[in-house]
């Protein structure tokens, strides 16, 4: 996909972008899906017509999907499962004396 | 266009009014006909609202994209809950108790107060969106006024609109500017809409004595006060556009406020309230 916005409107298609929602003050933006726009500022207005009709969000971030690089399936065993028998890495193998708080 | 037709249908109360006359009438308390003429200002409102909410309504599955279906939807939804809300107020207002759905789909062609220009019929996505900004950019301009009305009622109901009006001119103006200053086939048709739409603009911003009623007690907001500032956003939209704003149209249209409507009006009503005329009183 061509990354000139001009590009997005000559052809019939418009290219994909998506969309992160801030469900309120202090929470992270989450992924609520894609849309198709010609350019940045229509897809931020999109997707204020698409994911925040219902009232579920007070921030929106919308990015090109062309432009995230993604980790591929493909990759999953070498990218992932390494992980799993760490469990060192989890912070669970230390004594939290008895009268300190919010731990 | 006759202006001297009378349908015996048609809201009656204002002819009787005469500006700065006592507006005592034989048989009609003061309170009464005030009343009666602040519900037909409210029906103006809510006529706009309502029957260009059927108009931009007509869009959903027509648009350049699924995601266009859903704008042009959210602003018709948004039109329809503000003529909702200035219904019921009429209702209220002009002592007969009529509720929403009486207003919306027991009424004739005669007794709706819309302008021509939202009743026209749909053209192509640019005369859309051209229309669009002129009646978004009126509507944000009215109710920022009228978010100071005597009427506590309405001040909530325009503080309300206000926010939503503001949205429909960044989507239109959004739109103006990205097929104006866009393709040369977008350019053209941009700038055709300017002109099909200009004849309708007047009755907008054209005095009548129920909105002199209306600013003079308070309650409303004089159209042709709104002309200048509506005419200066929106030709600073057109300037980033590459789009000449049209010259003086040689026609106008007139009579919306009085029921006088254009042929288009009788077919959009037909479909608006064919079910609830089919089967009156039906709940669901």
């Amino acid at each position: 996909m061509s990354t000139d916005p001009a590009a997005g409107m000559s052809e019939r298609g418009w290219p994909l972008w998506e969309v992160f929602v801030r469900a309120k003050r202090g929470l992270s933006h989450v992924h609520a899906g894609s849309l198709h726009a010609p350019d940045a500022q229509l897809a931020l207005q999109n997707a204020r017509d698409l994911y925040t009709r219902r009232q579920e969000g007070v921030s929106l971030w919308v990015v090109r999907a062309s432009d995230i690089t993604a980790s591929s399936p493909d990759e999953r065993d070498s990218f992932f499962d390494p992980a799993a028998d760490k469990v060192y890495r989890h912070p669970t193998f230390y004594e939290v004396p008895e009268d300190v708080e919010y731990l | 266009m006759s202006s001297t037709y009378e349908h015996p249908r048609t809201f009656s109360a204002p002819l009787r009014y005469v500006p700065g006359a006592p507006m005592n009438t034989p048989g009609r308390s003061r309170q009464g006909l005030e009343g009666e003429l602040a519900a037909a200002y409210l029906l103006g409102l809510a006529d706009d609202a309502l029957v260009y909410a059927q108009r931009l309504g007509e869009w959903v599955s027509r648009s350049p994209q699924v995601e266009e279906d859903m704008a042009l939807g959210n602003v018709a939804l948004d039109l329809i809950g503000q003529a909702r809300r200035l219904y019921t107020r009429a209702g209220e207002l002009d002592g007969t108790g009529r509720c929403e759905d009486d207003y919306a789909m027991l009424r004739d062609e005669r007794e709706f107060r819309n302008v021509h220009l939202v009743e026209q019929p749909r053209g192509d996505f640019g005369r859309e969106m051209v229309r669009m900004l002129w009646f978004a950019t009126y509507q944000h301009e009215l109710y920022t006024r009228l978010a100071a009305s005597t009427d506590q009622t309405l001040a909530g109901i325009a503080a309300k609109a206000v926010k939503e009006a503001a949205y429909h001119v960044t989507h239109a103006a959004t739109w103006v500017v990205r097929l104006g200053d866009g393709t040369t086939e977008s350019h053209e048709r941009a700038q055709l809409a300017l002109w099909w739409v200009a004849p309708y603009v007047g009755e907008l911003f054209t005095d009548d004595e129920i909105s002199i009623a209306a600013a003079d007690s308070g309650l409303g907001t004089l159209p042709s006060a709104l002309l200048a500032p509506v005419r200066a956003r929106i030709g600073a939209v057109l300037g980033e556009a590459t789009l000449e704003p049209p010259a003086a149209p040689t026609w106008s249209s007139a009579g919306g406020r009085r029921g006088v409507h254009s042929e288009a009006m009788g077919y959009l009503l037909a479909e608006l309230q064919h079910v609830a005329r089919s089967h009156p009183g039906a709940t669901w």
